[in-house]
Order: C-alpha cells, then structure tokens, then sequence
C-alpha cells in the first residue's frame, strides 16, 4: 500500500525500464531542461488534392513541469504537432526532442468491456504488469482524484465528463513525462467541460507533468495554461507566446484571466 | 426486463413469428388436402407431425450422429477461421495474395468435393467434418478479419504512444473488439453447417438425417424426409439461439450503446 498524503505517480518511478522501440527512442534531453523542443518544423501530406502543407517552420518549446496551451485557427497543424511530438510521426524538415509523450485523444476511447480501473490501468498492463498489479496500482490515483468509488464502473455507466476524467488517469498513469492532450474536454458540454478543467488543473497541480495542451478554446488555454502559444492558418507555425502569470486556482470571471483571453484572441484574429 | 435488443426477439416479434409460421402452415395445409396432391409428392403438415412423433425415435437417433457431425464441424471451422483471420490481419502482404484463393475455395461446389472426399476417407467422420469446416470457416474468418481491423484509429495511435507491441495491441485491443464480430461470423456458420453436414451425409454415409432423407424418398417415406427437415430447422435454430445467448452473456457491452463517445 502506498504512504498516505500525496502519492503520486512519479514519471521516474516506471514500472519496467523503458522499452526501447526502433526508431523511437527518446532522444536524449541534453543540457537544457526542455522536456519538449520543437525547432523550426516543417510536415506535409500527400493528399489526393496534392501535397498539403501542416506545418511550416513550427517552434515550441516546454521546460519540465510547465504547461503550454497551444490555440489556433481549426486545421492549422495543431493535431500534428502532437503526434510529432509523440513521435507518431517525423518532421520533414526541422527537429523534435524531448522527453517521451503520451498522448490523449479528444474522444476518451476507452474499451467497452473494461471497467474504469481496468481502463485507467491499460498502460500498465501494456507495460506488463499483472492485473491485480496493475489495478493495485490505479486505485490509489482514482481516490486522490476524486473519482472513488467509480472504479468498477463500465464505461458506459459514465457520463460524458467522468468518462474524459478515465481517460485523463490512464493517460497519467502511462507514466511519461510528457502529455500530448488534443482537444480533451472539446466534445464536453459547457458546464461539464468548465468543472473537467478545474479538474485537471487540480490533478496537474498533483501529478507534475510537462503538458503540451491544443485547444480551440481560448479560455481553457488561459486557466489551464502557464503559457498560450499561439499558431497561424496552415501551414502552421508559432506566432504569439503569451506567459499566463495569474494565480492559481483561476477563475474565469478573474479579471487578469479575461484581460488575457482577449489578448489571446486578438492575437488569434490578427491570423485569420 | 431489460427489452431485448433487435425487434425480432422481443415479445411482439415473437408473436409474429409465431402468427406467420401459422399462416404459412396453414396455407400449405390447405393446399395440401383441396387439390388433391399424392401424399408422396407432398405430405401436409398434419402427415409430417405424425411421421415426427411415430418416427420420434429413429429422428433422435439420427439426429445425435448428424450434431455431432455439426458441432465438431463448427469447432474445426472456428479453429481454422481464427487462424486464418488472424494470419490475414497481421500480415498484409498474405492478406494481397491468400484472399482471393479463401474467396475461390467457396465456389468450388460442395456437391463434386463431398464424393471424392468420401473416396478418400470413406463413411468415417473425417470427410463429414472437412465439408462441414470448409462451408464454415469463411463466413468465421470475414466477419473476425473485418472486426479485427474496426478498431479506431486514434486507439492505435494511443497504443503506440504507450509503446504496446503488435501483440500487445492485438491482445489488450483488437482481439477483444472483434468478439462480437467472431460470434457473428459463428451464427452464419450454424445456418449452413447444416447444409454442409446434410450433404455430407447423402455423398456416402450410413447415417445421419441426411442418410435418412436420401433412404426415405425412393420409399414413398416422403412425410418422414419432411420430419427429418423439420428436425434439422429446429437443431439450426436451436444453436443459433444458443449462440445468441452465450453472446448476450459473454459480451454485454456488444450491445449498449457506447454511450459518451460521439
């Protein structure tokens, strides 16, 4: 059993040493602490319209611990900017390091036929735990987190914004030092989405992690954020980073907080 | 109770079903006594529901040898299915070259196989559960192969970012979405490993119900061949059910609605 008061799941602590995969292998982190490093990165996909550039010259940086909200205009390369840095895919020009990333898809995707814990704990069963292992070991972030009591639950017992709040466990439980989240709490209606963010923003303060968050919406950038970087139309690249230095926990009433998104969304507006 | 999904199965389709059959038999009936047919040409029903309970032991007893023929049948063809799904799956360039021969090796007509088979084998169980396997395992390998692949996109893209292996993907992810698709493919394969196992029978056997049909027309026996018939519908129904329960039981989350996920 895990001590009392803040546990939590350290990325160093892994359950087995990090698999190496062919091709994917973290580089390494080097010097500087940037836990992601994207320089000058460009992606283009053949389509059957010709080639359609993503990305053009794309820059983003995150020291460890920091997290940087990434806003702008829809297909502007901001999903492919993820799976870079998950090393999903390669960068055609420019480069990409850092520390590995796991990453968490707008639709929550869990498994129908797994309960809550089940699900929360498919990266330890990937990694290869045992499954009374590995549930031993998500049951204690289910009641930190506020969801005790869920955690035999089937997915489809849950509603929209518990369902995100499994997929945010599983996604912390993979252990990485990184978490690529695209658009989580997108398909959320409003007030779901606002109490899933306050959430988050509270698990985040638990569990450090380096975040790389996209979003269309401005305002979770500003109260999630501690910076928005903002991109341009496609081929996307950076052309705002706007530091959120605001207290935490944040109101979206804060007068600082609306002062900033409209900053945000002026920055946005001189894109389109 | 939870209303049971699909319309056929709840209890106004059951009616239905049951108001249908009874037109249906009662049609035939009809037609049976007014025109004047031969009984041997076409027995009424009232003549096959005689034949079933004066003939009730023989039918029992032919029908033990055709289920096991059946049964074991499905098994091998579940076998051989799984594994030529899962063969197709992960390797796609078998896939390119092995699909249009599984697609061909279902034109070759059972009724020209079944005797040279026979030839071979002889009476013996053997080339009863070839056939029965070979008109089985493609509807078992289609459906499972198509359900091995219906796993979402971003879900692989997840597994990847948890550095699963292929096999960890295929254990924690596809296998279990293609369940639903596996049993599908089995209930296909009920329906027609009857056909398979009854002419099976007629190209050289000894018993059976096919046996029995192919001995029980020459002798004017026609209502029994009917009971026979009859007896194989109910069998084929009866393991369709089966299956359709022990999938109810096994997978309940193949029938919910996914809930949350647009």
């Amino acid at each position: 059993m895990p001590a009392k008061g803040a546990m939590t799941v350290r990325p160093e602590a892994p359950v087995r040493e990090p698999r190496t995969v062919k091709g994917r292998e973290p580089r390494p982190v080097g010097a500087h602490a940037d836990a992601v490093r994207v320089v000058a990165v460009s992606r283009a996909y053949a389509t059957r319209r010709g080639p359609v550039r993503a990305l053009g010259g794309m820059s983003l940086r995150a020291r460890a611990g920091e997290v940087v909200a990434v806003v702008g205009p829809s297909g502007c390369g901001k999903s492919t900017l993820l799976e870079l840095i998950c090393r999903l895919q390669a960068p055609d020009a420019g480069s990409v390091e850092g520390a590995p990333a796991v990453l968490m898809a707008q639709r929550d995707l869990l498994l129908p036929w797994a309960s809550a814990l089940d699900n929360a704990a498919l990266p330890l069963l990937v990694a290869g735990a045992r499954r009374a292992r590995a549930r031993e070991r998500a049951r204690p972030l289910f009641a930190q987190l506020g969801l005790g009591g869920f955690e035999t639950a089937m997915p489809h017992e849950l509603s929209g914004g518990m369902r995100q709040r499994v997929a945010v466990l599983r996604t912390l439980l993979a252990g990485k030092p990184v978490l690529a989240l695209d658009e989580p709490f997108a398909s959320l209606d409003a007030l779901t989405r606002a109490q899933t963010q306050e959430w988050l923003a509270q698990a985040l303060a638990r569990e450090s992690r380096t975040v790389v968050l996209v979003t269309h919406d401005v305002e979770e950038a500003v109260v999630l954020a501690d910076r928005v970087v903002v991109m341009s139309p496609r081929p996307g690249r950076d052309v705002a980073s706007l530091p959120v230095e605001i207290a935490r926990p944040r109101r979206r009433t804060d007068p600082a907080v609306v002062a900033l998104r409209e900053r945000t969304l002026e920055a946005l507006g001189a894109q389109t | 109770m939870r209303p049971l999904v699909r319309g056929a199965t709840g209890g106004a389709g059951v009616l239905r079903a049951i108001v249908l059959a009874t037109a249906l038999l009662g049609g035939w009936q009809a037609y049976a006594q007014l025109s004047g047919i031969d009984d041997f040409l076409l027995p009424a029903p009232t003549e096959v529901a005689r034949a079933l309970y004066h003939d009730r032991s023989l039918l029992w007893q032919q029908l033990t040898v055709t289920a096991g023929e059946v049964l074991l049948g499905i098994v091998v063809a579940l076998v051989a299915g799984l594994a030529c799904a899962l063969t197709l799956h992960l390797w796609r360039a078998v896939r390119r070259t092995a699909y249009p021969l599984l697609v061909a090796s279902q034109t070759v007509p059972i009724v020209i196989v079944a005797p040279l088979l026979v030839a071979w084998w002889g009476f013996d169980l053997a080339p009863k559960l070839a056939i029965v396997g070979l008109v089985c395992f493609f509807p078992v390998t289609v459906t499972t192969l198509d359900g091995l692949g219906s796993v979402d996109p971003e879900l692989r893209k997840l597994m990847r970012t948890l550095d699963a292996s292929r096999w960890q993907t295929l254990r924690r992810v596809e296998a279990p979405a293609a369940l639903p698709a596996l049993f599908s493919g089995a209930r296909i394969a009920v329906a027609v490993a009857v056909i398979g196992a009854v002419l099976a029978e007629q190209a050289g056997s000894s018993d059976g119900l096919g046996h029995l049909i192919i001995q029980s027309i020459p002798q004017f026996e026609t209502a029994r061949a009917y009971a026979a018939v009859a007896v194989l519908s109910a069998f084929a129904i009866a393991l369709f059910g089966a299956l359709t329960l022990a999938e109810r039981q096994l997978l309940p989350w193949a029938h919910r609605p996914t809930g949350g996920t647009p």
